[in-house]
């Protein structure tokens, strides 16, 4: 069991997974996000790469309305 | 023709329009298009995770093809959390550098925080971003930011939402004398005759948002600063007439008059009036 940190909010997973499977995970597929895992971005070509782990912190963000 | 050029790339429109405060997407889109700015800010922020995972994104509404998308730094208050914000927009927008960096130091007045702008610029020219930089009307700054490498200059008219208009121009005169890069008004104007007047004294363009979102009919006053942004920008290339305080000139002939009252013979024919 490990526990990522994703915008703020604990998620528990069975296993450790990557980028890619947690994107289909929160229903992302699709969606034009970047992800920053503990302060650096992760390059989209990296996503099934990466190996998330215990104690990650994600912020997945999009493009909102903005001034 | 009299072209917007920033970092290079050339744009026929001086209005740069803000996408948010909009009641929904089709308003939004309406509006800008209307405003006919070809540069559009965005935020950037963190996505709702497992709720609403079908609602509209607003880049499917204003695509990236169609528009120069500029991220900004909105609600950041450090130099760490303005350079991150820019990383993960230039990451989301597929290598995509031109940014406008603000860099706030109050929550209530949202005026920026000048130190951490410079440091945040820094950091950013360094890893190649083109930075649009929102600034305090201090022209040291201005021109310190110009010198550091940021691609233009947004000194504000009054402070963010505020609709208080232009109140220091002297200070933005001095900053548009001084620069070499574009400057924007960004921030402050709230009706068409303040973006008028930020043309007039020579800026090179004008970021609005609050303007016109906020406005009763958004999309009405979306037309009205796109007319206002041109007109000041003609007037300011026509080159104003002197002003001449207590000496009036008339603008019609003064030979030719007919004989004036005084120097008829004829008889009123009003009786006593004078």
């Amino acid at each position: 069991m490990i526990q990522l940190t994703i915008n703020g909010l604990p998620q528990q997973f069975e296993s450790p997974i990557n980028v890619t499977q947690l994107i289909d995970h929160l229903a992302l597929h699709g969606k034009r996000i970047a992800i920053e895992r503990n302060g650096e971005i992760i390059p989209r070509s990296q996503f099934s790469e990466q190996i998330l782990v215990h104690g990650d912190q994600l912020e997945v963000v999009v493009a909102v309305g903005g001034g | 023709m009299d072209n917007l050029v920033i970092a290079g790339k050339t744009y026929t429109s001086r209005l740069l329009v803000g996408t948010g405060k909009y009641k929904d997407f089709n308003e939004t889109r309406t509006a800008v298009e209307t405003s006919g700015a070809e540069i559009i800010t965005v935020a950037i922020r963190r996505t709702n995770i497992g709720q609403n995972s079908n609602e509209p994104n607003l880049l499917e509404v204003l695509p990236p093809s169609q528009y120069t998308l500029l991220p900004n730094t909105a609600g950041c208050y450090t130099v760490e959390d303005a350079v991150r914000t820019l990383r993960l927009a230039r990451e989301l927008l597929d290598g995509h550098s031109l940014v406008k960096l603000e860099v706030l130091g109050d929550p209530k007045t949202l005026y920026p925080n000048m130190v951490e702008t410079l440091k945040a610029a820094e950091i950013l020219i360094k890893e190649d971003f083109q930075v649009m930089v929102y600034t305090s009307d201090d022209p040291i700054i201005a021109k310190q930011l110009e010198d550091m490498g940021c691609v233009a200059v947004m000194p504000l008219a009054s402070l963010i939402g505020s609709g208080m208009g232009i109140l220091n121009p002297w200070n933005l005169q001095i900053i548009i004398d001084n620069a070499k890069i574009p400057v924007l008004v960004d921030a402050g104007v709230g009706t068409a005759s303040d973006a008028t007047i930020a043309m007039e004294l020579g800026c090179d363009g004008v970021l609005m948002n609050t303007a016109i979102a906020a406005a009763r009919d958004p999309v009405l006053m979306a037309s009205a600063m796109r007319k206002a942004v041109e007109a000041g920008r003609e007037a300011y290339l026509a080159g104003r007439m002197a002003k001449k305080l207590y000496s009036a000139s008339p603008s019609s002939p003064t030979d030719g008059v007919i004989a004036r009252a005084d120097t008829t013979t004829k008889k009123s024919t009003t009786g006593k009036s004078a």
